[in-house]
């Protein structure tokens, strides 16, 4: 009763969120192109911007939750299949620069110029053509994911271990994204973005676009991570998480559990850095950065990890914490991330909407409790019952 | 071994011989043969390290035995397969610790049990069908959990997660339910109606018991087998095998 209740109540959580992202959607651009600059109302394009990549932000920490929350894989690397992501979308805004580059070679990117590269080395084709950068956006993150997820889980890698190789990956990807014969830019990345499908990145109208497909695809994601956790595949992800021996004896084949939605959450990731990328307009090796995998983690954790909903609010809340303090009193902020991490494993250790739900529930109960106790008084052990056939 | 049977029913359901398997040198399980007949139902005894926890994981293939044969059904070699393939081939097996899925509601925890397709996709859009539904009542009312349906797992006392956990295996479907330690910290009146459970499912399949309690075994009133130092001590009645001078002195007498 109880649990049905809290489900529905989740259930609803969902679409209302979705209704909220879809008013931002419509609501931010809007004020945007259409108010005057003068109108208290109006929102500048720069924030506009940073509140899309806040969205981003939110849509990986989304992702994160379905491995750690649900599954309970905390994985210390999900900002490498962002990265890719990232990549993925900086290669095709690479090639649409085209003639346009400070070397103006029609092939070739300015860096590769640069480094003396006659031709344009064989990943980099294919990229011109933004049907196949989408799809390379969920299908890198996907196959490293599967590759690692593949042998990670049939070797029954686990818990703090799992969590430690996974920041080695994003650490080795991060070195290797460096080096400047890899062709990807090295240190400097892939930036000088001129144009998206046609439309300058620059342009009002191209950010406000960017801005809202970033609302609706956290909002589509999301509505997906919900569709997953509320199947009976949802429910045997969190006995994974709680019991994972019990699963395997059940006869489930864990690590093809595993395995799924670790490549779903890295294709979400994809996504979320191929959104990011337009927006800021940079993609570099420091997206692979342990650290920011890291931080991830701290978004989940501050809105409620296994909630779907927390992570969102947390990547928002922290990110938006993040950009005041940086801006008013920038030798605070790690102080302030530091204390709020500490903050919330002592006092919210389920997070913001762990926390709100669970007091929620506690209510629900003492009401049921109250209702129920007139009827509740079959409380024996089980005896000659007809046994299972 | 000879697979020309004829018979159409198995001869044996689960057979064991010379099994081993030593852990950095000590032997856990030395030579181990033992024969689980279809339908049957028998405890297993013995001391603090004697192999009964090994035995149970040799047989749901957690562990690999260094040498001897484990068969299933007269035909399937259990140790060239996993945990998932041994429980879809119908063993069941209960854990010493009561392990249910505590988020999850009773009947989750028997939904999630229940022996239908376990793939991913079958279970992304697996609904829940009339014919399930009524399993899953049937075994809420033979587990006695039908009044709390919803509640969480968590919520359970000690011995209801005990019995929800053999629900689950119930559930499962199993030829073969191993079963660990059922009535640890159990009070005296569960214990009894664990005995009775018990004894009905073993109406329709085979279960094996690994138990301490002596008084428990009693009631069962069962084929008792002793194990002391990975084998097999002495095997017969309860009192046969309680007044056996090798048992005594291994177990009983201590």
């Amino acid at each position: 009763m109880i649990t049905s209740f809290i489900l529905r109540a989740l259930e609803g959580r969902i679409v209302m969120t979705v209704a909220v992202l879809a008013a931002v959607a419509l609501a931010i651009p809007a004020s945007n192109l259409l108010l005057s600059p003068d109108s208290a109302l109006h929102v500048p394009t720069y924030a506009m911007s940073l509140m899309g990549k806040y969205l981003c932000y939110a849509l990986l920490a989304l992702a994160l939750d379905l491995v750690w929350g649900y599954c309970g894989i905390l994985s210390l690397g999900h900002g490498a299949f962002f990265a890719l992501g990232g990549y993925a979308m900086g290669m095709y805004l690479m090639r649409q620069i085209g003639s346009r580059g400070v070397y103006g070679n029609p092939l070739l990117p300015d860096f590769m110029v640069f480094l003396n590269w006659k031709e344009l080395p064989w990943f980099w084709h294919g990229f011109d053509m933004f049907w196949f950068a989408m799809l390379m956006v969920v299908v890198v993150p996907g196959l490293l994911a599967f590759v690692f997820g593949w042998f990670a889980f049939r070797s029954r890698v686990n818990g703090v271990y799992l969590s430690i190789i996974t920041q080695a990956m994003t650490y080795a990807l991060m070195l290797s994204f460096f080096r400047n014969d890899m062709g990807f830019g090295g240190n400097n990345g892939l930036t000088d973005y001129k144009e998206i499908l046609g439309f300058s990145v620059q342009a009002d109208g191209t950010r406000a676009v960017l801005f809202a497909l970033s609302a609706l695809m956290l909002a589509l994601c999301l509505v997906l991570a919900s569709a997953i956790t509320r199947s009976k595949f949802g429910k045997v992800l969190v006995g994974v998480r709680d019991a994972e021996s019990r699963v395997r004896f059940l006869g489930f084949r864990v690590e093809n559990i595993k395995l799924f939605t670790f490549v779903v959450s890295a294709m979400m990731a994809g996504i979320a850095g191929a959104l990011f990328v337009p927006q800021v307009g940079i993609i570099n090796p420091g997206e692979f950065a342990p650290a920011n995998s890291i931080e991830v983690v701290v978004w989940t954790a501050v809105g409620g990890r296994g909630t779907l909903i927390g992570p969102i609010i947390g990547a928002v809340l922290v990110n938006g914490g993040k950009s005041f303090f940086t801006g008013a009193f920038p030798e605070l902020w790690l102080y302030a991330l530091g204390a709020l991490f500490i903050g919330v494993t002592l006092f919210l250790p389920k997070g913001i909407v762990g926390t709100v739900q669970s007091v929620l529930a506690a209510r629900r109960a003492v009401k049921a409790a109250a209702g129920r106790d007139a009827s509740e008084n079959d409380d024996r052990a089980p005896s000659q019952v007809q046994a299972a056939e | 071994m000879n697979l020309v049977r004829s018979e159409t029913r198995p001869k044996s359901l689960l057979y064991l011989d010379g099994v081993s398997v030593s852990f950095d040198g000590f032997k856990a399980l030395n030579s181990l043969s033992f024969v689980v007949e279809p339908g049957e139902l028998r405890a297993i005894i013995g001391p603090n390290g004697a192999g009964k926890t090994t035995m149970m994981d040799i047989i749901t293939g957690k562990t690999r035995p260094d040498t001897g044969q484990v068969v299933f059904e007269d035909l399937i070699d259990l140790t060239k397969k996993d945990e998932a393939d041994i429980a879809q081939l119908g063993i069941g097996r209960k854990f010493q610790k009561p392990t249910v899925f505590e988020s999850h509601t009773v009947w989750d925890n028997l939904e999630l049990a229940l022996n239908r397709k376990r793939g991913v996709f079958a279970t992304l859009f697996y609904r829940l069908t009339a014919e399930d539904r009524d399993r899953i009542e049937e075994i809420l009312a033979t587990i006695r959990l039908s009044h709390r349906r919803d509640e969480l797992a968590a919520s359970l006392s000690h011995g209801q997660k005990q019995w929800l956990e053999i629900g689950m295996l119930l559930a499962q479907e199993p030829k073969l339910l191993l079963v660990d330690e059922p009535v640890a910290g159990m009070t005296d009146a569960e214990t009894a109606e664990t005995a009775i459970l018990l004894k009905e499912i073993a109406k329709s399949r085979s279960v094996v018991v690994v138990e301490h309690d002596m008084g428990f075994i009693r009631d069962l009133g069962v084929k008792v087998t002793c194990l002391a130092e990975g084998s097999v001590l002495a095997e017969g009645s309860i009192d046969f095998v309680s007044n056996d001078p090798k048992v005594i002195e291994n177990y009983l007498g201590r």
